[in-house]
Order: C-alpha cells, then structure tokens, then sequence
C-alpha cells in the first residue's frame, strides 16, 4: 500500500474548499453566474484568475443557461471545465444539463444545495438538485468541507474516465457546508495534478470515415449531439444508461486510488455505513445530516440500542444493490430527506430505497422523514424521535403513516 | 430505412455523425411526391430555388430540371411555388 502524502490543514469553508480544489485540478476554463450560496466559489476563483494563481479562461455570462452553454460548448472542443450552481441557477441551467450529458460532456459543477421559490429561500435544502436527478448527470452528496474538497478532485477523474464521459455533480449542504469554517486537509498541488492528470478521450467514427479522438477540431471535424430522430435518439439514451452503469464500477475505483494517496475514506465510494453492521434500526441519509445522525448513533449505542446509520453519498448512479446488501440485517430503515415530491407520497430517495427493497426476501419497513427544508435546523432530539419511532415500527410490525414530517410546527 | 441501422452498442457516442449528411438520404421520409407537367413548365427555375432540401437539380446536359428523389422530403413548395401549376403533390 502507498504511503500517505503529507498534508497541510488550512481553515477552508465549504465553498473555499471547493474553489482551491477545482484550483488544483488544472481547469481549463470556468463559465459562471453567482448565485448564494455557492457565490464565494465562483468569487474566490475569479480571484485565482486575477493573480494569476491559474490559467483558466474565466467567462462572466449573463445568466447560468449561459454559463452551462458556455461549459458545454468549451468542454466539447477538450477543454477540462468546471462551474458551480445552485437553486433557481441550477433551475435556470435545466434544459442545458440534458445537452451537456446528452453531449457527454465530463463537466463538474459545484452545487450548493439551495431551497426553490417561492417564498423566497436562501438556504439549505435539496430540492434543486433533486429535481435535475433525471438530467444525466452523476450525483454526489457530500457530509462537509474535507468531503467535498476530496470529492471534487475525484469528480473530474469519474467524469473524464473513459467508460463514463459523463458529467458530474458534487453537492454541498446551502450554509451548513458552503459557509462553515472547517480544518480541511489539502494534498499539495502537483500530487492532486499528478492524480488528475490530463483528460483522456475516447475515439468515435466521424462522418470522413475517420477514428479520431471526441473532441471538436478543425483538423478531424465532427458534429456532436445533432438531431437524433426515432429512429436513433433510443439508442444515444441506452449509452447514457450504460454510462451510469459503469460508474458504478469507477467510482469506488477512483475512491481508493484516492484514499490510499490522503488516508481518507468515505465508505467505498458510493455508501458510507456507520455502526449498520449489526444494527436492527437504521437510518438512511444525504448529506450533513448524516454527521448529526452518527453523533445520535453513539449516544443510542451507549444505552445498548441496535442504531445504525447509512449515508447514501452517490444518489446518481443509484447504488441499489449495494444499499440492498447494507440494509441486510435492518429491520426498520428511516429515509431522511430535504426535499418533496409534491403528491409523491414521499421523496425521491424514499421511493427509490423503497423500491430497491421490494424483492428482498426480508424486507425491513421504511418510513420517509422529510425535514430541514428550507435551511431548517434538524437537532439530535428530533434524530432520536425517529430512532424511537423505528423501534416501535419494529416490535409493532406496522408502518401507519409511511410519510411524516420531522420539525414542522403542527 | 436507407441503411442498416446499428445497435446502441455499436453507434458512436453523444449522436456524432458517422456519414455525412450527402450520404444520409431523407428522401424515404416523404408521403407526397412532386409530378410536373412538362408541357406548362416553363423552365423558370423557381423550384429549385426555392426547394429547402436543394433537391431539384439543372441539368446542363438535359437542359432540364431534375428531381432528386433521395432527397425530395415531399414538402410541396415548389408545387406551390411554380407560377404555371405545372408541379402537384401526389400520393
């Protein structure tokens, strides 16, 4: 086993942290719109340009559909792109997100998690990124500041690796993560260049009958993502499938590769498990949440509760089997989410948790928590209500009310 | 169909076009073909310029128009563009 890099521990915000590792990771250019509260990242970049700390063609667009055309467009000709979003930039951004994954287009976008209007809400939740879930792009919830600091480094290897060439979202709880100070441990700049690396491209057949790398060039031109009738536009979905599949395999590859270089692990890549092994309650995760959660966790332990906790960090590919296999021994799971699927009869992860346990033969009852929307603080009691309400679910074999909500005032 | 069409497997990634649009015939997408009468043609050339898929051709040789049927779409404007009615749309 490689040994561990020396690390310096710098006092980083998550959005500081996010801005010095796209700073590391050799971005050719930045197309942006602020946007609270991912503004600082855009802002402490720009300040990178300005001191010539990087190289990075930095284009001010007027809106974020512009600033994800701008991405799209530069990552086509092989540029290494990055942007950051969130909330009703993230929603303005909507249409060019299906053409930057249609167009398999490795950009990593920064998301702070941000509640939609209306009422007007600056703070955090995960209702934008949750609705861009179908929008082809890869989906990673990050706990705080180190996490996303490692996960955007690890982001444009899953984005630019050859079986996947897809974009890739990595999200940061509005405020809890974005704006708190935290010791992050930073690798130094050439190990995070050397583990980047440059970008890599696969060969496709153009219309001169030639096989030459897929990139836009003058030299060997091609046209990327044209119109696609009922005839093809099918089978250009099916590879985009494929593609999410595969990145099933790549993620944790890239999540060892990289741990063994800085000594951090977050699960294998796709789920983190905390004290789940012989847990017979558990609750299910996004996010930051998930470090109150594990505090709770302790605590329950201590009095000899069977708590268990699981942090889905990779909603996009869904990680089905693998939750499956974690909730094995569960007897009761909670689903935590910060969003709605208005009429949904519970959130999106609720669903697809769910859905995943149909067909197992012992199938533990799930109950869907929607709480802190709209930056709402969740507190260690109300954590523990639900670990209650989950032994009682167990013993009582009954879910009533499979939909509830977690620090509503009723 | 104008040529075997291939798999999600074997296609290239993100629809990048692997024959040129002079090779990808989009005539077999039309219901309606255009006949001329050439006893009220009058040679105007009107059609050809207004046909959006330039898919009627002077031919030097024949010192007539010609219509490429590999092409034609069956749109119908040059049959309502012709001053002489000499074009109609047929099924």
């Amino acid at each position: 086993m490689k040994s561990v890099v020396k690390q310096e521990i710098q006092g980083l915000n998550g959005d500081e942290a996010v801005a010095l590792a796209a700073k590391q990771c050799d971005v050719d250019v930045v197309a942006s719109y602020p946007i609270t509260p991912q503004t600082i990242i855009v802002e402490k970049f720009a300040e990178y340009v300005a001191n010539g700390e990087v190289e990075t063609e930095y284009v001010c667009t007027e809106s974020e559909h512009s600033a994800m055309a701008a991405c799209l467009a530069a990552s086509a000709t092989g540029a290494r792109v990055f942007t950051a979003s969130a909330s009703a930039g993230l929603a303005l951004m909507h249409e060019m997100l299906f053409v930057t994954s249609g167009c398999r287009a490795p950009v990593v976008m920064a998301i702070a998690n941000r509640a939609l209007s209306a009422p007007l809400n600056i703070h955090g939740d995960h209702s934008d990124a949750m609705a861009e879930r179908d929008s082809g792009w890869i989906q990673v919830y990050c706990e705080n500041a180190q996490e996303v600091y490692d996960s955007v480094i690890q982001a444009f290897r899953i984005a630019e690796h050859l079986d996947v060439q897809l974009p890739v979202m990595v999200c940061l709880d509005g405020f809890t993560v974005s704006h708190t100070l935290e010791n992050t441990q930073v690798l130094p700049d050439d190990t995070v260049k050397r583990f980047v690396g440059t970008r890599q491209f696969p060969v496709v057949l153009t219309h001169e009958g030639k096989t030459v790398p897929f990139k836009l060039d003058p030299e060997n031109p091609m046209t990327m993502g044209p119109m696609a009738l009922p005839n093809y536009y099918f089978e250009f979905k099916r590879q985009q499938e494929e593609a999410m599949r595969n990145a099933l395999e790549v993620i944790p590859q890239v999540h060892d590769e990289y741990a063994e270089m800085s000594g951090r692990r977050y699960g294998e890549g796709l789920l983190e498990q905390y004290a789940l092994e012989d847990a017979e309650v558990a609750i299910v995760c996004l996010g930051s949440t998930a470090g109150t959660v594990k505090t709770v966790v302790d605590d329950l332990r201590a009095e000899g509760v069977k708590a268990g906790l699981l942090r889905i960090r990779t909603y996009r590919p869904f990680p089905a089997e693998a939750i499956v296999k974690a909730l094995d021994n569960v007897k009761a799971a909670a689903v935590m989410e910060r969003s709605m699927s208005f009429g949904g009869r519970g959130g999106a992860v609720f669903h697809e948790v769910r859905n995943a346990l149909y067909d197992t033969a012992a199938r533990p009852f799930t109950v869907n928590y929607i709480h802190g929307l709209g930056g709402r603080d969740t507190n260690p009691s109300q954590i523990r209500m639900i670990y209650n309400d989950l032994q009682k679910i167990m013993h009582s074999k009954r879910v009533d009310d499979p939909v509830r909500f977690v620090g509503l005032r009723e | 169909m104008t040529t075997k069409e291939k798999s999600w497997k074997e296609a290239s990634p993100a629809g990048v076009c692997w024959k040129s649009s002079a090779t990808y015939l989009t005539g077999d997408w039309k219901t309606f073909r255009p006949e001329r009468d050439v006893t009220k043609c009058t040679k105007c050339l009107i059609c050809t310029i207004f046909c959006p898929d330039g898919a009627i051709h002077w031919k030097v040789e024949k010192d007539d128009i010609e219509f490429d049927m590999s092409f034609c779409k069956g749109c119908g404007i040059c049959a309502n563009e012709c001053p002489t009615k000499a074009i109609v749309m047929k099924m």
